[in-house]
């Protein structure tokens, strides 16, 4: 019949009355096997078929795997093959890879797309409502080591929650404090073009003061808090658990929410407000300067105004915020680090995870705050 | 590349005139002050399963690594296959790479790949093997390192160690190699996984013409498998030679090795 003549490995199949004979030739190593497979694959019966391996240049284990599969196809159709001209190291190796050949892989049943996007999605569903209960299991955990700590404040460590204070609060001052600046800047100057218009500059302090203090500065540093902080809880609980440390504690009776979450969740709840409360000062500073820049707006007139017309209350419902973000941000974070397996993937899945949902919390909790304070009155 | 070696060549023993496979000369490796080799030669014939034995800390894994190309040397010359892995250029370095394997001492599997992915790594990524004939190799080298055919689509996570060690053998074997170095394969594995991780060395050498370059600590693989065995000791390979050998050797830590209670004990049972 046909001829392959490509260069590596050849094969040529000649009917021999009722069977055939298949001639192999070249290079019978990976290279020289990927040209030919598919070939050998359409070789059909009637039998007996003899394989001829005598101008085989170079055998390895794949040869012998196409030979092997060869012969176990077409035994399953009743024909016979012998194997003819191979060099007895080579039968050898034939004969290990027939001995080992691993069975034909089932396919598994082929889904409808519909059926699979369902089953997907109801996967995330179910994903979603145990992250939720999750994580308000961890919560009261929390809590019932913090209430411990009451009864024995020895439990609380001190070490560790100093050292989160300052990693995850200390360290983000520079930042924190530089984007409300910045929001204050773009503020003022915002409201500048716009309250000129009406002569009522005077009015961009109350722009910059309400905003700031009510939402901007703290939303803010919450989210720069979730991006810095959540992810570096997840990462290195995650590469913890990852190295089976977690479990180790756990057989130490070191229990690790007392020494790895409680810490963090801790610090953050202590820092997050005073971030809250360095961006508040760094936001009206800049707006301040921004108004006196632009509209002519002199710091002593932007006090007075600030004290005169902008009630605390302001202050107040900005701030109150910072705990249940901070709240929020070290439980996703630490959640997520809880639950990282044995592999590198999931690490990194879950880091950047615990980022996006920490922050998409915080814009959520934010917007059910101000609904809540619409409606009291706030 | 592939066609100048010959295939699978049964042998039970090494052959008769002696081709060095691997030549380490005057190696010398330091960190910092810490010289860990001073001097170091060793040959490694084609076709023969070395054993290379020593203290801990005594230098073995960075001689392995050294000879694969992870640790620069401070000094000596490396051949492999007719190859000065030290000075040569890029695509001869690659062009011998993929004629060895590697087993780490802990797998080094890739955790985020199934095993069957690990295998089909170096078969995609280095050779370009088409999708059907990658799979269908790597589950054969699975089955031939003896692990069942449900474990091709565990994650490494999911395995014991003795089935990590599998798979990372198998993966070793990808390619086809000629030399596998493996380091410490049977630390960890029960007396049973050991034994047949030893079979499953031997018999991988016989039908795939291997030669096999392996640190152990193991005494009864040593006597299992091993037709040579390297003492490493003071910086230096001390003693070569064949168990027997080994016996006859004057220095005091190899008398302690070779004569121990668990040497002994190894050598009854063969
Ligand atoms: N990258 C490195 N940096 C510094 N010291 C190393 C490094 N790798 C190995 N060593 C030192 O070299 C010595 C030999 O190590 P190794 O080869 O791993 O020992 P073993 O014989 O047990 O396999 C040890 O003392 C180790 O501390
Ligand atoms: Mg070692």
């Amino acid at each position: 019949m046909g001829d392959a003549t490509i260069p590596g490995a050849a094969v040529a199949i000649e009917r021999t009355g009722a069977g055939a004979r298949v001639v192999l030739s070249g290079d019978l190593s990976l290279v020289g096997v990927e040209t030919i497979f598919t070939r050998l694959g359409e070789i059909t019966g009637p039998g007996p078929i003899v394989v001829d391996g005598t101008g085989v240049s170079a055998f390895d284990t794949s040869g012998a795997w196409a030979i092997a599969t060869l012969r176990r196809r077409l035994a399953a159709e009743g024909v016979e093959v012998r194997i003819e001209g191979l060099a007895p190291a080579r039968a050898g190796l034939l004969e290990t890879v027939e001995k080992s050949l691993p069975p034909d892989p089932v396919a598994p049943p082929a889904t409808n797309g519909l059926i699979r996007w369902l089953e997907a999605f109801g996967t995330d569903v179910v994903t979603a409502w145990s992250t939720f209960t999750e994580l308000l299991g961890l919560f009261g955990a929390v809590i019932v080591r913090v209430g411990e700590a009451f009864i024995h404040p020895s439990r609380l460590r001190f070490t560790s929650i100093v050292f989160h204070m300052q990693s995850a609060g200390l360290a983000a001052v520079p930042i924190a404090s530089l984007m409300a600046f910045l929001i204050g800047v773009v503020l003022a100057y915002m409201g500048a073009v716009q309250l000129r218009q009406f002569g009522a500059e005077i009015f961009v302090v109350d722009l910059i003061a309400i905003a700031v203090l009510r939402e901007l500065g703290i939303l803010l540093t919450a989210i720069i808090v979730a991006g810095r902080s959540a992810s570096a809880f997840t990462a290195s609980i995650g590469s913890m658990k990852m190295r089976e440390e977690i479990d180790a504690m756990r057989t130490l009776g070191l229990d690790p929410i007392r020494i790895l979450v409680v810490p963090r969740v801790l610090a953050l709840l202590i820092v997050l407000p005073l971030l809250g409360v360095v961006a508040d000062l760094t936001g009206l500073l800049g707006g301040g300067v921004m108004a006196w820049l632009t509209l002519g707006v002199s710091p002593e007139m932007f006090i007075e105004r600030l004290s005169d017309n902008i009630p605390v209350e302001h202050y107040l419902v900005g701030l109150i915020k910072a705990p249940f973000f901070a709240l929020v941000i070290g439980l996703i974070g630490c959640h997520h680090g809880l639950k990282v397996e044995g592999n590198a993937e999931s690490l990194g899945s879950l880091t950047s995870s615990s980022v996006v949902l920490a922050i998409f919390m915080v814009i959520v909790l934010d917007a059910i705050f101000a609904i809540f304070f619409a409606t009291v009155g706030l | 590349m592939r066609a100048e070696r010959p295939g699978g060549a049964a042998r039970a023993e090494p052959p008769a005139p002696r081709e060095a496979i691997i030549e380490v000369r005057g190696l010398v490796n330091r960190f910092g002050s810490q010289v860990v080799h001073n001097g170091l030669d060793l040959d490694v014939y084609r076709g023969e399963v070395l054993g290379i034995v020593g203290g801990s800390g005594s230098g073995k894994s960075v001689l392995m690594r050294s000879i694969v190309g992870l640790n620069r040397p401070t000094a000596g010359s490396i051949k492999v296959l007719g190859v000065d892995v030290l000075n040569a250029t890029e695509p001869e370095i690659e062009a011998v790479s993929r004629r060895w394997g590697v087993l780490f001492q802990h797998a080094a599997l890739f955790s985020s790949l199934t095993v069957q992915q690990n295998v089909e790594a170096p078969l995609r990524e280095v050779m370009h093997v088409v999708a059907p004939l990658r799979k269908a190799l790597a589950r054969l080298k699975i089955s031939m390192a003896g692990l069942p055919p449900d474990a091709c689509g565990k994650y490494p996570s999911e395995l014991s160690g003795g089935m990590q060690k599998r798979a990372g053998l198998a993966r070793a074997l990808a390619l086809d190699p000629a030399i596998v170095f493996l380091d410490e394969p049977t630390a960890g594995l029960d007396p049973i996984g050991a034994d047949a991780f030893d079979q499953l060395i031997r018999e991988l050498r016989g039908s795939l013409g291997l030669t096999v370059f392996m640190v152990t600590h193991d005494l009864d693989t040593l006597h299992a498998v091993c037709d040579r065995i390297a003492v490493l000791a003071h910086r230096k390979v001390i003693a070569t030679g064949t168990m027997a050998d080994m016996l006859k050797v004057r220095d005091p830590w190899v008398q302690e090795y070779f004569h121990g209670p668990r040497a002994r004990a190894a050598m009854a049972d063969g």
